[in-house]
């Protein structure tokens, strides 16, 4: 649709014939989905760009200290959140093998996907609760120091919406083992995969950032004008 | 093709018929509609009773004892939070957004109407855990309605600890709500418009409720950033917006966080909202207006460009409430030119209203009434806006009583009267009633009048340097004493004019017994709403089939037309095909 046309079309000039008047019956269901994800991305989308505007604007006050760079400092050695992303990664690899599982028709392929993407969606977030107690264990507490309260912080946000996008898997799995009926499940699980794929996005813009040493964050906050 | 399952089969067709179905689980747009609307009028009555409270402590200094200083702020807070967040949003979107969409764009209900269900009751837990902080140990925040940190989280400032709490708790459910009804607005408009509704055939309120709810959507998310971050320096010591301080003579274990990084985010939330709150009343009024000067709306695609053009620039003036904050100048050249700027799509829109209005066959009907007298007020409010948005007449006059006149009249009294536009012009399709129209003129005078004698005069208070939010001025060398009789006056006014919403109150309520039947049309309007096959419309809308758009919603006053009014579900006729045929498109 070309918005421009649309907006400037002189609907005053041109009643409809009857003619023209066809049936109708309702609004697209898939459509209206599709649409609704849209928009929950750009809502996702403009809460994780506030957070990180935020992070880059109070990384540049004195008490900061980067997570990465000095050798004392958790993320210099980034193996385990590397780990944990390749969870998360297994996680969005698996829910497309289950989608394209579910336009095949084959049952076992959509299946196996799925229970692969909930099983590795919650191993992830499992790995980074367990990070979050490995931080506390050597002293990275939450208050300590702003690097430290926005990875907390970042994270547990974004493992809620996975936690958000585990339940609405959920709930399509249950709707549609109950109207057994697997043709009906490749819209709403596309909607899923979008999603998975973009928490994917979201989690690599959010490892690079929180691993990122002292001059890249201070490069990026110059860029943003801080 | 899979179809939405919305009351589109002829079994869903039959209303709810238990309590529980019809008014707890009902995911009839209506009924949440109607659910949204007298919920926000009660919260909105509450904040009018503190607004009196505070009145009664300005104008009556020292006669009040159970006004203090701290119950003043406390006061001042919940009256601007609830009205601006509780009410009007909630009234204007939650309330007509729920009613006017599905029926304006010819839907049978929302395209998610579980969702949009889930979306009242979080509304109303908001609701309740913001009331709740009425009778926690400290009552509520009195922060202001900003909440700036970081005194809206230390000693002193009253409600420091429950309260606070309970307030961002409250706006976090709050926006989770608003997101679960905004999606439903918006996929509706987008997805669920009838065959022949295109979006240029759609009235301009439907345009003013999308656009506010796209804002809603995008701007929200700031003001939940924000409160998630300041809850957790309140809760678990982070230091994202407290900088290292000494509160009561103790240093404290903040360090180096920025207040001014609240400000920013709080006001990138704040500006849009706005336009979250004036949007939808732009756009109903468009459509009073029209509809009872029986004349099409003047410059449609101009009004929508607006809307559009208003939505989108609101994003980038936020900073001009924060001139006094030690800003940058470029960044204040930057934002008074942003905000000058957007002065003119809406001053195109008050020039259409009044052209609209030229030569039309006006009928002073209440709604009539109101929507003129919100032409006024919020040209006068528009107009100071104008005084506040440079920098330099900013300053000096930032924190005063100027201030609060202006965004009274322009976000407060404005909305307002566009709301009771639209409570008294679409009570006959809710209720199937017409309402006492007397009794409607005597509010609206009230109303009307009254308003001009609070806030009118709090502009000259502004001028003279009377700061906003103080209990009390004591002893001030710049202050007048008239300026105390002044106060007085305003309170006296302001009680008439609470006391006058009374009059509304009972009208609505009783009309609804003693009320005479509306009929299905009575202001003989061309929008879908009013072409339903029963008033009030039943569970499903349109009966057994949905209508057909031919037209834009304006046709009103057509040359050689039978009626002075055309619906837009109203095939074209020969005459008007021949003249389409002929390109001698209406003008």
């Amino acid at each position: 649709m070309n918005i421009l046309k649309v907006l400037l079309d002189k609907s005053w000039q041109h009643p409809t014939a009857a003619a023209t008047a066809a049936q109708y019956s309702g609004p697209d269901a898939q459509a209206a989905a599709r649409v609704m994800l849209r928009f929950i991305l750009a809502i996702v989308g403009v809460i994780f760009f506030l957070f990180i505007i935020t992070f880059l604007s109070r990384s540049q006050y004195p008490d900061f200290e980067a997570l990465a760079g000095p050798p004392w400092q958790p993320f210099t050695n980034a193996s385990r959140l590397w780990f944990n992303t390749g969870l998360l990664a297994c996680a969005s690899v698996a829910i497309q093998w289950g989608l394209s599982g579910t336009r095949a028709g084959k049952l076992n392929v959509t299946v196996a996907g799925i229970s692969a993407a909930v099983f590795f969606t919650v191993l992830f977030l499992i790995a980074q609760f367990d990070l979050w107690l490995h931080l506390q264990s050597m002293g990275f507490y939450m208050n300590g120091n702003p690097a430290n309260s926005y990875f907390y912080l970042l994270t547990a946000i974004h493992g809620l919406h996975l936690m958000g996008g585990l339940l609405v898997l959920c709930n399509v799995v249950f709707r549609v083992w109950y109207d057994n009926d697997l043709k009906t499940l490749a819209a709403p699980l596309q909607l899923c995969t979008t999603y998975w794929h973009f928490l994917l996005g979201v989690w690599l813009v959010l490892f690079a950032l929180l691993t990122s040493r002292p001059d890249t964050i201070n490069a990026l906050a110059a860029l943003c004008g801080f | 093709m899979q179809h939405v399952a919305i009351a589109d089969q002829p079994d869903h067709l039959h209303d709810p018929q238990t309590f529980i179905t019809k008014y707890v689980y009902s995911q009839d747009h209506k009924v949440i509609a109607i659910q949204y609307g007298v919920t926000a009028i009660f919260v909105g009555l509450v904040a009018l009773c503190l607004s009196a409270v505070m009145r009664l402590q300005l104008g009556f200094p020292n006669t009040f004892d159970f006004i203090d200083p701290s119950n003043y702020l406390q006061f001042v807070t919940m009256h601007g939070m609830i009205m601006v967040i509780y009410l009007l949003t909630a009234l204007l979107l939650g309330g007509f957004g729920n009613y006017l969409i599905p029926l304006m764009v010819g839907a049978r209900d929302m395209v998610f109407p579980f969702m949009n269900m889930l979306s009242y009751w979080a509304y109303l837990l908001s609701v309740i855990v913001l009331l709740a902080s009425f009778f926690v140990p400290g009552g509520p925040t009195g922060a202001g309605w900003t909440l700036y940190p970081p005194q809206a989280i230390l000693p002193g400032t009253p409600g420091y600890d429950w309260g606070i709490i309970l307030m961002l708790s409250s706006l976090a459910i709050f926006i989770i709500a608003f997101t679960m009804g905004g999606l439903n607005y918006v996929t509706t408009v987008l997805q669920a418009r009838t065959h022949g509704m295109t979006l240029m055939r759609m009235p301009l309120t439907i345009w003013g409720i999308f656009t506010a709810t796209v804002l809603g959507l995008l701007a929200f998310p700031a003001l939940l950033v924000s409160a998630i971050m300041m809850m957790l320096d309140k809760t678990l010591g982070t230091s994202f917006f407290m900088p290292a301080l000494v509160s009561m003579g103790e240093s404290l274990d903040y360090s180096g966080g920025s207040p001014v990084l609240f400000q920013h985010l709080f006001w990138f939330f704040g500006h849009p909202e706005v336009y979250i709150v004036a949007l939808p009343a732009f756009g109903m009024v468009s459509d009073v207006l029209a509809t009872h000067a029986r004349k099409n709306i003047f410059g449609y695609r101009m009004m929508v460009w607006a809307i559009v053009g208003i939505g989108g620039l609101s994003f980038f003036v936020w900073a001009h409430h924060m001139y006094v904050s030690g800003m940058d100048p470029a960044f204040g050249f930057f934002f008074a030119t942003t905000t000058l700027i957007i002065a003119v799509p809406t001053a195109i829109k008050v020039y259409n209203w009044v052209l609209t209005l030229y030569r039309g066959n006006i009928h002073l009907t209440v709604p009539m009434l109101f929507a003129i007298g919100f032409i006024f007020t919020f040209t006068h409010g528009g107009l100071t806006g104008l005084f506040l948005g440079n920098v330099v007449i900013d300053l000096p006059l930032s924190d005063t009583y100027f201030v609060v006149a202006h965004f009274h009249m322009v976000m407060g009294v404005s909305p307002i009267m566009v709301l009771f536009a639209a409570l008294y012009h679409w009570y006959p399709l809710i209720t199937g009633k017409m309402f006492n129209q007397r009794l409607g003129k005597i509010h609206f005078w009230f109303t009307f009048l009254g308003t001009y004698a609070i806030y009118l005069p709090m502009h000259y208070l502004g001028f003279l340097g009377v700061p906003r939010r103080y209990f009390a001025m004591g002893s001030t060398d710049f202050i007048p004493e008239s300026a105390q009789s002044l106060n007085a006056s305003i309170t006296i006014s302001a009680l008439i004019v609470g006391l006058s919403q009374l009059l509304f109150l009972y009208n609505m309520v009783s009309s609804l017994r003693n009320g005479k039947p509306a009929g299905l049309n009575p202001w003989g309007a061309t929008s879908l709403e009013w072409q339903t096959p029963h008033a009030p419309p039943r569970h499903g809308n349109w009966g057994p089939v949905v209508p057909t758009v031919y037209r834009w919603a304006y046709d009103y006053s057509v040359p050689g037309a039978e009626l002075d009014f055309i619906p837009q579900n109203h095939p074209v006729s020969a005459a008007e095909q021949t003249a389409g045929d002929h390109g001698e498109g209406k003008s």
